[in-house]
């Protein structure tokens, strides 16, 4: 103790270095830079009846949320919420559903798989504008109406599709096989491997990539917007608004929609959890 | 010879094979890699069969063949006089341990050890009853409920073997079952392995690279090599008349000495210090002393940097001890040197 004290107090007495410091107030502009605005746009969304749209706050009120619901201007918000919503919705269903199954059979070297494997990543790196563009034109062609279900719907699964297929890799790669060679050890068929061993320890992966899917298509414009058609999803309303009307209603937008979303992920997350905890708790 | 083609129905018109597991000329090629070249085995009833070799000796290939993990290219395997080559991995009467157990991490062990039922579609409460049965066979009825990540290794191995046996196997392969384990671990588990397959009177087919555990736990030994049976035999007829210098050198406690007429294998115990005209010896350089309690070893490098050891109980070392660097010369009776075969 006597020899090792003065050492290591002394070590400790130099503190952190310079660099932690520097790094920390990097991270912080950067925190700043990334949520800032947000923060911003939600406490200015409680702006007084006869605000505007930058600080000071002129008092404190739901004027601009109410004027969401209200007839006029804003009537479109809410329905094309839903239509995200939905779109999202199937959009994640799919990519879940075609990522699983694609992610378990690349597990195997097929002839073709790496050309497979780059022809379906490409859409990645190709220009999202002309990714719409091109399916629109195709629509065009094609002689069929554009809409939220067939053009906008192909226009999303060219961007969550891949993505949710590099997530897979990911997912499937941390995966044991033994687990598998021990379910068929046990006399599990292929589908009981599957839906008893497989789907459930891929679970929490899988709900990662849907609810990634979710998200990149809540928020998709540029693919869309091309080929949405007659009625617009949220994101491409709210484009329309910004570009005609400046009044914290946009806020009130943004803050709704915000406070919404993140409800359905924790429900989803809830929901799981939940399940997860019965499916433990029902060996009890 | 009787094994010849055999039809499934066999061992309905022989009652009582004598052999557990017969392996029939078995070869695993990987493209043009042998993994195992024509490997072929008896294991008669309720026998503790090991295989044993260094990483990449064709063991693990064998025993997943045995399961059913991994075709067969070429060669029959036979279970109680059966033969399972084309069957599926739960239809040969085999079960597996994998070396990580591989204990689905998302049920309880209670629902681990009782997969197997569910599968067949057992009911519940029956399912649970038979798996509570085999709970308490490795003594973790108190887990049940547990999730396999609550379980320290020991426990977790307990509940794989729970599992493997449920199915009531003819034969368990356990696929090094011990390495997860710590030493002290290690020995009690593998005590309780041999109680248990005593006990359960069945074959087990255990894979490992540790010659003690080898020696410990084995009716049968098997010494594997560059995908080859080296040798089979009891570990005392391994250790005492290796068959090849492979095996004495891997089954360790050997010097394998070379002359002009040929390889033997001396016992590094049966060699003692002493001068050349006292009879068969080999003389160099000690290289290094190592007490290790009851014996001391000394390690020899001889001119044309050859290795060999001597163990030397305590007392004799201390009498006349040697330091590294002094020249010495180990000797040994004529009955202690075992001719070992040339070839691989």
């Amino acid at each position: 103790m006597m020899v090792g004290g003065p050492s290591r107090q002394g070590y400790a007495g130099a503190g952190r270095p310079w660099t932690f410091y520097a790094l920390a107030t990097l991270f912080g502009l950067f925190l700043l830079f990334l949520y800032g605005p947000m923060l911003v746009m939600y406490v200015l969304s409680f702006q007084g009846p006869n605000g505007g749209v930058t600080f000071p706050m002129v008092g404190f009120s739901f004027v601009w949320f109410e004027d969401i619901l209200k007839r006029g201007q804003m009537a479109n918000i809410p329905p094309a919420f839903f239509r995200s919503i939905e779109l999202a919705a199937v959009v994640s269903l799919l990519t879940v559903v075609i990522a699983v199954a694609a992610g378990l059979g690349f597990r195997r070297r097929f002839p073709g798989s790496g050309v497979l494997f780059y022809l379906a990543v490409s859409s990645l790196v190709m220009p999202s504008l002309l990714v719409g563009f091109g399916i629109g034109l195709g629509f065009k062609a094609l002689g069929i109406e554009p809409s939220l279900f067939t053009s906008a719907l192909g226009a999303q699964l060219t961007w969550t599709l891949p993505f949710g297929l590099f997530a897979m890799f990911a997912v499937v790669n941390r995966f044991n096989r033994s687990y598998e060679e021990a379910a068929n050890d046990l006399g599990a068929s292929p589908w009981q491997r599957f839906r008893y061993v497989t789907l459930p320890i891929l679970l929490p992966g899988i709900i990662g990539v849907g609810m990634g899917a979710f998200t990149l298509s809540y928020d998709e414009y540029a693919r869309t917007t091309l080929v949405i058609g007659q009625r617009n999803t949220l994101p491409l309303e709210i484009y329309a608004l910004i570009s005609s009307a400046t009044s914290p209603t946009l806020f009130a937008i943004g803050t709704a929609t915000t406070a919404i979303s993140f409800l359905i992920i924790g429900l989803t997350l809830w929901r799981v959890f939940s399940i997860q905890k019965r499916r433990a708790g029902a060996a009890a | 010879m009787t094994i010849v083609t055999t039809a499934p129905h066999l061992d309905d018109l022989r009652a009582d094979p004598r052999f557990d597991v017969e392996l029939v000329a078995v070869t695993k090629r990987y493209d043009k890699v042998v993994a195992v070249d024509a490997v072929s085995l008896r294991i008669p009833r309720g026998t503790y069969c090991c295989l044993l070799g260094p990483s990449g000796c064709g063991k693990t290939s064998t025993l997943r063949m045995i399961a059913g993990h991994e075709h067969i290219t070429e060669g029959d395997v036979l279970i109680r006089d059966r033969n399972v080559t084309e069957l599926p991995p739960a239809r040969r009467g085999t079960a597996m341990m994998f070396q990580s157990y591989a204990l689905f991490p998302h049920l309880s062990c209670l629902d681990n050890v009782a997969f197997s039922l569910k599968m067949r579609g057992v009911a519940k409460v029956e399912r649970h009853r038979r798996a509570r049965e085999f709970l308490a066979l490795v003594e973790m009825t108190e887990f049940a409920d547990r999730l396999p990540a609550q379980l320290s290794g020991g426990q977790q191995q307990r509940i794989a073997l729970a599992r493997s046996l449920i199915t009531e196997p003819q034969v368990l392969l356990l696929d090094e079952p011990l390495s997860a384990l710590d030493p002290f671990l290690r020995i009690r588990m593998r005590e309780e392995l041999k109680r248990l397959q005593r006990r359960l009177g069945i074959s087990f087919i255990h894979v490992t690279h540790s010659q003690d555990e080898a020696m410990a736990l084995s009716d049968l030994m098997v010494v594997m090599d560059q995908g080859r049976i080296q040798q089979a035999g009891t570990p005392r007829e391994i250790f005492e008349t290796p068959a090849t210098a492979f095996v004495a050198r891997f089954i360790g406690g050997h010097n394998v000495i070379t002359t002009h007429s040929g390889s033997f294998a001396v016992r590094a115990d049966r060699c003692r210090i002493g001068l050349p005209q006292q009879g068969p010896h080999v003389s160099g350089k000690v290289a290094a002393v190592e007490y290790q309690g009851t014996v001391v070893r000394v390690a020899l490098e001889t001119a044309s940097g050859e290795q060999a050891a001597a163990l030397l109980p305590d007392n004799a070392f201390f009498a006349e001890p040697v330091q590294p660097g002094d020249p010495a010369t180990f000797i040994w009776s004529d009955a202690d040197a075992h001719r070992l075969e040339m070839g691989a």
